[in-house]
C-alpha cells in the first residue's frame, strides 16, 4: 500500500486514542480535585506534563490553574494535544484515505469531530465537563469497535492498530510517571506510604481500578505499578499494547516474530523486550522515572523507525548508512510525538 | 401533480411539443409524474437528497473551513434522450473527437493544418493553453485526448449544438453514476419500463481504455493510478469515487517519485513502478521542472519520463490548446480537413474577433451577443450583451479592441427546458448535457450524461458554483 495511506490511517489512530486518553486523565482529575481537602494543593500543572506540553504550556499561560489546564487540553485550536485539534487531525487524515477505510469509520470520526467542535463553541460546556469527556471516550471507544468490526484486518488495519497501541502505552506509561513521581517524590518513602484516594485515581485515569481490583485487591503502590505497565491482559497495561503492537507490525511486514528485518521491527522488539523481562521490584529499586524515561526515549526510536521504515521512502535512502535513519536528536523531555507535516500547501 | 398550467415559455421543452404532448419516450414518465401527489413527489426528492449526501457525493467549498462539503443540488425529474436522437449526437462526438485528437497531434509535431492554412497559426501559436514543452511528444498510440466531456446544448430549434469541447480533464462523471443509484430508487416503475440504457459500466471502460493505452508492449498488468491534487481539491470526491470503482490506488504528487528513469509511487514495501497515471491536476502543475516551479502538487522530473516514453500521461498535457475559445470556432473545419466529411453535431455560430469583419459586426451588435474570452471558464470573462448596461458593453467593446485575438462572440441560445421541482410544481428550466466520451482501443461514448439544470428562474447559467444543480440523464435503448 502507499506509505501516504500507511502513515495517514497511522495517524489517525493515535490521535482518536490520544483524545481519549486526554479526556480520561483530565476527567480523572476533575473528579479527584472534588475529594481533595482545601490547601491539599490542586495538581493541575501534571496533567500538562503527561501530554509532554510543559514548555508550550508555559510559554503561552503562565501559571497552571483550573481554567487554563482545562482550556489548553480541551478546546485550544494552538495546542497540538488538545482534545479539539486530536480529532481535527485524526479527521484530516481520514478524509485523505476515505476510499481505503469503510465509510462507518469515516462518518464515525466525522461525527465526533463535529460533536467536539461543537462543544468547543459552547461556552458552558466546561460547567458539566464529565458529560463532555464521557462523550469523548465513547467515540473513540465506538470508532475502535467501527474499525474492527467493518475493514478487513488487512495491511491498513494492522497499520491502524500499531499507531493506536503505541500511542496508549507512550500515555499510560506517562501517567504512571507523573502521577507516581508526586505522590511519592522522595524515593526513599517508595513503598511506605500511600494516598488510597490518590492511587485510585492513577487507576481510573487508565479506567483500570475495577479490573484491578479483581486482579489484585487492595490498593499497593508497587502493584498498582505493576498493573499499569506489565500487565499481559489489561488492554491499556504498557505490555499488553506492545504486544499487540508488535503482532500487528509482523503482520505488515511478514516476518515471524522473533526475527527482525528492519529497523521498525528491531525498535519494537527492543520496547518489547524492555516489559517482557522485566520485574516491578526491581524497577522500582532502580528508580521507576529513570525506567520510564528509558522507555520514552525508546519508544520515540521505535516511532522514528516506523517512520523511516514505512513512510519515508526517499530515492537516495538506500545508499544512506541505516545509523543515519536515528540520528536525529531525541528530545525525552517529551514534547510528544506528532506527525510531521509534510502537506507544502 | 397536474402540467395543466405547465408552460413551456416559448423554448424548445425536454418533455413535451408545442401542441403540449409529451415527446417520445416521455410519455410514461409524463403520466407517472401526473398521478403523484405533490407529497409524495416531495418526499422522492427529500430522499433522493439524503442518498446522496449519505454516499457522500459532495463537493468542497472554496474558503471555508475544513467540513463544509455540500451536495450539487439534484432534481427527480430525469431528462430523456430517445435512442435516435443519441445515435446521432454518438456518431457526432466521436467523429469529433477524432478530429480533435489528430488536430492536437498535428500541431504538436508537423503542424500540417497551420502549413496549409486551414486554421491560421498565429492563433494557435498565440494561445496561452499552446504548451512548447509539447512540442515533439508523441503518445502511446498516438492518443492525447483519452477523457473527454463535450458540453452539448440545445437551441429553440430542438438540435444539438457543442459550446465546448473539455479536453483536459474534465469532471462531473461520478454524478451520474451516483444520480442513477438514486434515481434506481426513486422512480423504479417508471425506470424499468423505459429501457434505459446502463451507466455503470463507465468505471470498467475507463480501466481498460487506461490499461490499453500503456507505454511499450510490457506484459502483465500495467501499475494505472488516479493522481488528485489531495482532499483540499472541489472533485475531490470524485477522484476518490474512480479510485475506489476501478480498485487502482489514488495518489498525490508526493507518493510519486522520478527515479531511474521511471515514475515509483512509495509504497509500505519500497518503490513500484507506475505505468500509467489518470492525472485530475491541470497541465501547468504537472511538473515544476517543466511547468510552473512553484508547483507543490506534481511530480518533479515527471515530463522527462513521459518524453522518454516510459509512462502514459492521461489526458496528454498540451490538449487544453483546443478548448481556446477562438481555436473552437475552427473545429469543423478540422474536421473536413482531417476526415474529409461534414462536421455531424454543428458548433454554436461564433464570431471571431481576430478577424476584421466578423469583429465589426460583433462590435455593432453587442446587444444580442454572448462575448467570451478565450481562455476563461465557469462564467468568468463574459458578457451577456441582452442582460448588460450600455456602460458594460462600451467597456467590453474596448476590451475586444484592445486584444481582438482573446475574444469571440455567439448568439445567445435558448437552451432547452426540462420540468424541474419548484417549490412544490413543475416549471421549465433550461439544462446542457455533458456526455463522456472515452478513446482508448476504439472511442466510447457513455450513453448517458451529466445533465446539469440551471435552478434559477430564466437563468441560462448550468455551472453549479452559480445555482446549478442536476438530473438524471436517460438514453433510451433502440
Amino acid at each position: 500500500m502507499l506509505s501516504r495511506v500507511a502513515e495517514a490511517i497511522y495517524w489517525m489512530n493515535r490521535y482518536m486514542e490520544r483524545a481519549e486518553n486526554v479526556a480520561r486523565f483530565v476527567d480523572v482529575n476533575l473528579n479527584l480535585m472534588l475529594d481533595l481537602p482545601e490547601g491539599f494543593g490542586e495538581q493541575w500543572s501534571p496533567l500538562v506534563a503527561t501530554t509532554g506540553d510543559t514548555d508550550a504550556f508555559r510559554g503561552r499561560y503562565g501559571e497552571a490553574t483550573k481554567e487554563s489546564v482545562l482550556k489548553f487540553l480541551t478546546f485550544d485550536k494552538e495546542s497540538p494535544n488538545s482534545i479539539l485539534s486530536c480529532l481535527r487531525m485524526a479527521r484530516e487524515n481520514a478524509r485523505s484515505i476515505r476510499e481505503i477505510i469503510s465509510s462507518e469509520m469515516w462518518e464515525q470520526i466525522n461525527k465526533s469531530y463535529l460533536m467536539v467542535k461543537e462543544h468547543a463553541a459552547r461556552a458552558k460546556s466546561m460547567d458539566t465537563p464529565h458529560d463532555f469527556f464521557t462523550a469523548v471516550k465513547q467515540a473513540s471507544h465506538l470508532f475502535v469497535g467501527i474499525s474492527y468490526l467493518t475493514m478487513s484486518h488487512n495491511e491498513a488495519w494492522h497499520f491502524g492498530r500499531l499507531g493506536r497501541l503505541l500511542e496508549r502505552a507512550d500515555k499510560t506509561s506517562r501517567i504512571v510517571d507523573v502521577k507516581y513521581y508526586i505522590l511519592l517524590p522522595d524515593p526513599a518513602e517508595v513503598g511506605s506510604t500511600y494516598d488510597d484516594i490518590q492511587w485510585s485515581a492513577l487507576l481510573k485515569s487508565a479506567s483500570a481500578l475495577e479490573m484491578y481490583r479483581k486482579r489484585h485487591g487492595r490498593i499497593s503502590p508497587p502493584k498498582v505499578v505493576d498493573y499499569l505497565l506489565l500487565d499481559r491482559k489489561f488492554p491499556r497495561a504498557a505490555r499488553y499494547c506492545l504486544s499487540k503492537a508488535q503482532r500487528s507490525l509482523h503482520a505488515i511486514t511478514g516476518t515471524p516474530i522473533g526475527q527482525a528485518e528492519t529497523a521498525a521491527e528491531r525498535q519494537v522488539g527492543l520496547l518489547y523486550a524492555q516489559f517482557e523481562y522485566a520485574d516491578t521490584r526491581e524497577i522500582i529499586k532502580s528508580g521507576l522515572h529513570e525506567y520510564l524515561d528509558d522507555f520514552q526515549v525508546k519508544l520515540n526510536n521505535a516511532s522514528e523507525a516506523i517512520h523511516e521504515t514505512f513512510f519515508a521512502l526517499r530515492p537516495l535512502e538506500e545508499s544512506a548508512p541505516e545509523s543515519m535513519a536515528f540520528s536525529q536528536s531525541q528530545s525525552q523531555s517529551q514534547g510528544g510525538q506528532s506527525q510531521r507535516q509534510s502537506r507544502g500547501r | 401533480m397536474r402540467f395543466d398550467a405547465y408552460d413551456t415559455g416559448g423554448f424548445f421543452d425536454e418533455m413535451f411539443d408545442a401542441e403540449g404532448k409529451p415527446r417520445p419516450g416521455y410519455a410514461l414518465l409524463a403520466r407517472k409524474l401526473a398521478e403523484q401527489s405533490v407529497e409524495e413527489l416531495a418526499r422522492r426528492q427529500a430522499a433522493a437528497e439524503s442518498a446522496l449526501m449519505n454516499i457522500g457525493a459532495t463537493f468542497n467549498v472554496y474558503g471555508h473551513e475544513a467540513g463544509t462539503e455540500k451536495i450539487m443540488p439534484f432534481d427527480i425529474v430525469p431528462r430523456i434522450v430517445p435512442a435516435d436522437e443519441w445515435a446521432k449526437a454518438e456518431k457526432g462526438l466521436k467523429q469529433r473527437i477524432t478530429a480533435l485528437n489528430l488536430f492536437v497531434n498535428d500541431i504538436y509535431n508537423d503542424q500540417k493544418i497551420l502549413k496549409d492554412g486551414v486554421v491560421p497559426a498565429d492563433i494557435v501559436l498565440s494561445a496561452a493553453s499552446f504548451l512548447k514543452p509539447c512540442i515533439g511528444l508523441k503518445p502511446p498510440k498516438g492518443i492525447w485526448t483519452h477523457v473527454v466531456g463535450t458540453d452539448l446544448v440545445r437551441d429553440r430549434d430542438g438540435l444539438f449544438y457543442v459550446l465546448e469541447d473539455n479536453l483536459r480533464t474534465p469532471s462531473g462523471v461520478s454524478y451520474v453514476l451516483e444520480n442513477r443509484q438514486v434515481m434506481k430508487r426513486t422512480f423504479p416503475q417508471v425506470f424499468e419500463a423505459s429501457r434505459v440504457h446502463p451507466v455503470d459500466i463507465y468505471p470498467s471502460r475507463l480501466l481498460e481504455m487506461l490499461q490499453h493505452v500503456r507505454t511499450g508492449s510490457g506484459t502483465g498488468q500495467p501499475n494505472v493510478v488516479v493522481l488528485t491534487p489531495g482532499p483540499f481539491n472541489s472533485a475531490y470526491f470524485e477522484h476518490s469515487f474512480l479510485a475506489q470503482q476501478m480498485g487502482i490506488e489514488l495518489v498525490e504528487g508526493r507518493d510519486l517519485v522520478v527515479r531511474d528513469g521511471y515514475v515509483h509511487m512509495r509504497t509500505t514495501r519500497g518503490f513500484q513502478r507506475v505505468d500509467v497515471i489518470y492525472r485530475r491536476i491541470d497541465d501547468s502543475f504537472l511538473d515544476p521542472e517543466t511547468f510552473r516551479p512553484d508547483s507543490m502538487l506534481g511530480v518533479p522530473g515527471l515530463m522527462d519520463v513521459y518524453r522518454a516514453g516510459r509512462v502514459t500521461l492521461a489526458n496528454a498535457p498540451g490538449t487544453g490548446v483546443a478548448d481556446d475559445k477562438v481555436i473552437y470556432a475552427y473545429v469543423p473545419k478540422m474536421v473536413k480537413y482531417y476526415l474529409g466529411e461534414d462536421a455531424i453535431l454543428p458548433n454554436v455560430p461564433t464570431f471571431v474577433c481576430f478577424d476584421d469583419k466578423e469583429r465589426a459586426h460583433v462590435l455593432a451588435n453587442l446587444d444580442k451577443m454572448v462575448v467570451k474570452a478565450a481562455n476563461e471558464s465557469g462564467g468568468y470573462g463574459m458578457l451577456m450583451g441582452p442582460q448588460a448596461s450600455q456602460a458594460e458593453r462600451d467597456a467590453f467593446g474596448d476590451l475586444i479592441r484592445k486584444n481582438p485575438r482573446n475574444y469571440i462572440a455567439q448568439p445567445l441560445l435558448g437552451l432547452s427546458r426540462v420540468p424541474t421541482i419548484i417549490d412544490g410544481a413543475l416549471e421549465g428550466r433550461h439544462v446542457d448535457l455533458r456526455p463522456y466520451i472515452l478513446y482508448g482501443e476504439d472511442i466510447f461514448v457513455l450513453p448517458g450524461g451529466l445533465t446539469r439544470v440551471a435552478l434559477k428562474k430564466g437563468s441560462f447559467v448550468v455551472n453549479s458554483s452559480q445555482g446549478g444543480g442536476s438530473k438524471d440523464t436517460w438514453v433510451l435503448r433502440g
